[in-house]
């Protein structure tokens, strides 16, 4: 749903900051701004614990022979029978919901960063290639680029992975074909109204071919509105992957994911045992709103109308 | 006008048989449908007259063209699992989404809507801004959670309202329908609110940003030195010229929300279509995934029609060829 934020107006039409002083002071009046410091603290803690996995983690949730049935559904603070605390407590099989929670956030920054970085890939080629050629090949690509964006990730997505089947590689898949559209749409008009500024032209002159016009020059001055689109891509990508496996076409049952954990606590829920669903989802809002607020400032802080 | 309205009929059209190839395409590459009719005792023989008498030995092109002309006379196939017409168990399961996403979409406007205005007319204090950073929470939760953390706290905890079902319902033309009975109205409540949250937050950054930007145009400015009363401006100033923008998303966002009231089918077993869409990928009834996704599209693409035809007659400085790039 975060694709629909009214961000959708595209930063790309003003012209991005190339000055790199500027645009240095003001990502570092950015990161002074409590709210996104906290934002960012947070995402570079969630990313740390999930490098520092087998350190952090009390046990290993996927290996049976780490916890026993004896200790299932304890609450949070509960102690098994050999005194260890569970701090967020234990699943119906016994298996710690803290150490459950880190491997699920793993597998949600994996898929995300993974589904992003290739969507990003293939959406600023097409953009690029648009904005550059012009003419027909513009008109078929970018009416393509509509129709794919017309629709609902989500519908897509769930239709998608009941054809092809469940699977880690899969989901990272179906969120690629979703995503790759809207860095299509951000590159192709940043491009545009980038192609008409000088030292495209100067470029062009010096006998450069098109190619290195394209990735040398017009690229690295477009990706300013790109980044914005992808910092709140991601969000939406690790959202869909929770949402994927909670309705149980995503990321099949032997893996770790923060949809599947709040899925397997929802019958334990209606009887008051709340902590199985409870805890993954808060681990997913905190992940999810940092990424959306970092966005939701850097968008703000790149639009030249507000400064 | 004509001109404009025929060109965007053809290419709603276009899209229609675009999505119709897409997904006969991929329905039909992925698993010989044969495998999941033909019993599994039946002999060569028997195998071969059943995919004979089904179609499945002519060329691709040719089911398709079958697939499509059905699809015209409103036929797109019977559902393995209930055997009904899959269109008509679909349709059947229509009014209880609509339902959902009409008044998700009547209170997200409702509430959304003042306090966005609120905000933009106040850009820039202390208590704009929080809510503003506020409601990037109202879209970052994700749907499936929050709608069991609205059972834990109301049903499990609270027990006011119930967590699941549709409850009694009430026919009006032939339509059953939850609103009009208490207890429909109790069922209700929480799958709305569940669907409406994010909507809110959208309509709160949407009239906001709107607000925001009005204030300072030259019409607004204007009718200030002119004496005209604040609430006059914002009501006949500044809200008309932000509505268009939010009639257009209201409509883009009903065709979302039938798709993502999937998720909050799911959660409250809510008897609609997108439940019905899980449990038929479940089931691998084919026939109804499909006839679904015909169907939806069918739905946006109308919904989108009708959204530019309205931009269009509200608008008149839209240049209406130019718009549609």
């Amino acid at each position: 749903m975060t694709d629909t934020t009214g961000a959708t107006d595209g930063p790309a039409t003003r012209p991005p900051l190339t000055d790199t002083p500027q645009r240095r002071a003001m990502l570092r009046k950015l990161r002074r701004r409590p709210s996104v410091r906290g934002a960012l603290l947070t995402l570079a803690a969630i990313v740390l614990a999930g490098l520092l996995l087998p350190f952090l983690a009390p046990q290993d949730p996927y290996d049976l022979n780490a916890f026993s049935v004896m200790d299932n559904l304890l609450p949070p603070g509960g102690e098994s029978f050999e005194g260890q605390v569970f701090l967020l407590g234990t699943d119906s099989q016994g298996r710690d919901m803290l150490s459950a929670i880190l491997y699920g956030l793993r597998v949600s920054l994996l898929v995300g960063l993974i589904s992003t970085s290739i969507a990003m890939i293939i959406g600023i080629c097409v953009g690029l290639v648009a904005a550059v050629m012009g003419g027909r090949i513009e008109t078929l690509l970018m009416r393509f680029v509509d129709f794919v964006l017309g629709f609902p990730s989500i519908l897509v997505a769930l239709v998608l992975l009941a054809m092809i089947g469940r699977g880690v590689d899969k989901v990272i898949i179906a969120i690629v074909i979703v995503q790759w559209a809207n860095y299509a749409r951000i590159m192709r008009s940043a491009a545009l109204s980038e192609r008409r500024k000088e030292y495209v032209e100067a470029a062009e002159n010096l006998g450069y071919s098109r190619l290195r016009v394209m990735f040398r020059h017009i690229m690295p001055n477009s990706l300013n509105a790109v980044l914005v689109v992808a910092t709140v891509q991601i969000a939406s990508a690790i959202t869909l992957e929770a949402t994927l496996s909670f309705l149980g076409v995503g990321v099949p049952v032997t893996e770790p994911s923060l949809g599947l954990l709040v899925a397997s606590g929802f019958n334990y829920l209606l009887s008051g045992d709340y902590w199985i669903s409870f805890y993954p989802g808060i681990a997913l809002l905190v992940l999810i709103s940092s990424l959306n607020l970092v966005g939701d400032r850097l968008r703000t802080a790149l639009d030249p109308r507000r400064s | 006008m004509a001109l404009f309205v025929l060109q965007r009929l053809l290419q709603s059209i276009a899209v229609l048989f675009a999505v119709s190839i897409a997904i006969f395409l991929a329905v039909y590459s992925v698993g010989n449908p044969a495998d999941l009719l033909v019993p599994p005792d039946a002999t060569q023989a028997e195998r071969a007259a059943m995919i004979a008498r089904l179609g499945l030995d002519r060329p691709v092109w040719a089911q398709y063209l079958t697939f499509l002309g059905n699809a015209l006379q409103g036929d797109l196939g019977t559902s393995f699992v209930h055997g009904r017409p899959a269109l008509s168990l679909i349709l059947s399961r229509m009014p209880a989404t609509f339902e959902l996403v009409f008044w998700a979409l009547a209170i997200a406007s409702a509430i959304g809507i003042p306090i966005g205005l609120w905000i933009g007319l106040n850009d820039g204090t202390r208590t704009a801004r929080a809510a503003m950073t506020g409601s990037i929470l109202g879209y970052s939760i994700p749907s499936f959670w929050k709608g069991m953390v609205l059972i834990l706290i109301f049903a499990v905890w609270l027990q006011w309202l119930p967590a699941a079902g549709r409850g009694e319902t009430v026919s009006l033309l032939g339509i059953p329908l939850s609103f009009l009975t208490l207890d429909g109205l109790r069922h209700m409540t929480l799958p709305v609110v569940n669907l409406a949250i994010p909507n809110i937050a959208l309509m709160i950054r949407l009239t906001a940003a709107g607000a925001a930007e009005a204030v300072h145009q030259d019409y607004v400015r204007f009718a200030r030195a002119k004496g005209v009363r604040p609430k006059r401006i914002v009501r006949r100033h500044v809200l008309r010229n932000i509505l268009i923008p939010i009639v257009t998303v209201l409509g883009v966002e009903f065709g979302s929300l039938i798709a993502f009231s999937t998720i909050t089918e799911t959660v409250f077993a809510w008897p609609g279509m997108g439940r019905l869409l899980i449990t038929s990928i479940y089931q691998l009834d084919r026939p109804v995934v499909v006839a679904y996704v015909m169907l939806v599209t069918f739905i946006f693409v109308a919904v989108n029609l009708l959204v530019d035809f309205t931009y269009a007659a509200l608008d008149p400085r839209v240049k209406l060829v130019e718009n549609m790039g």
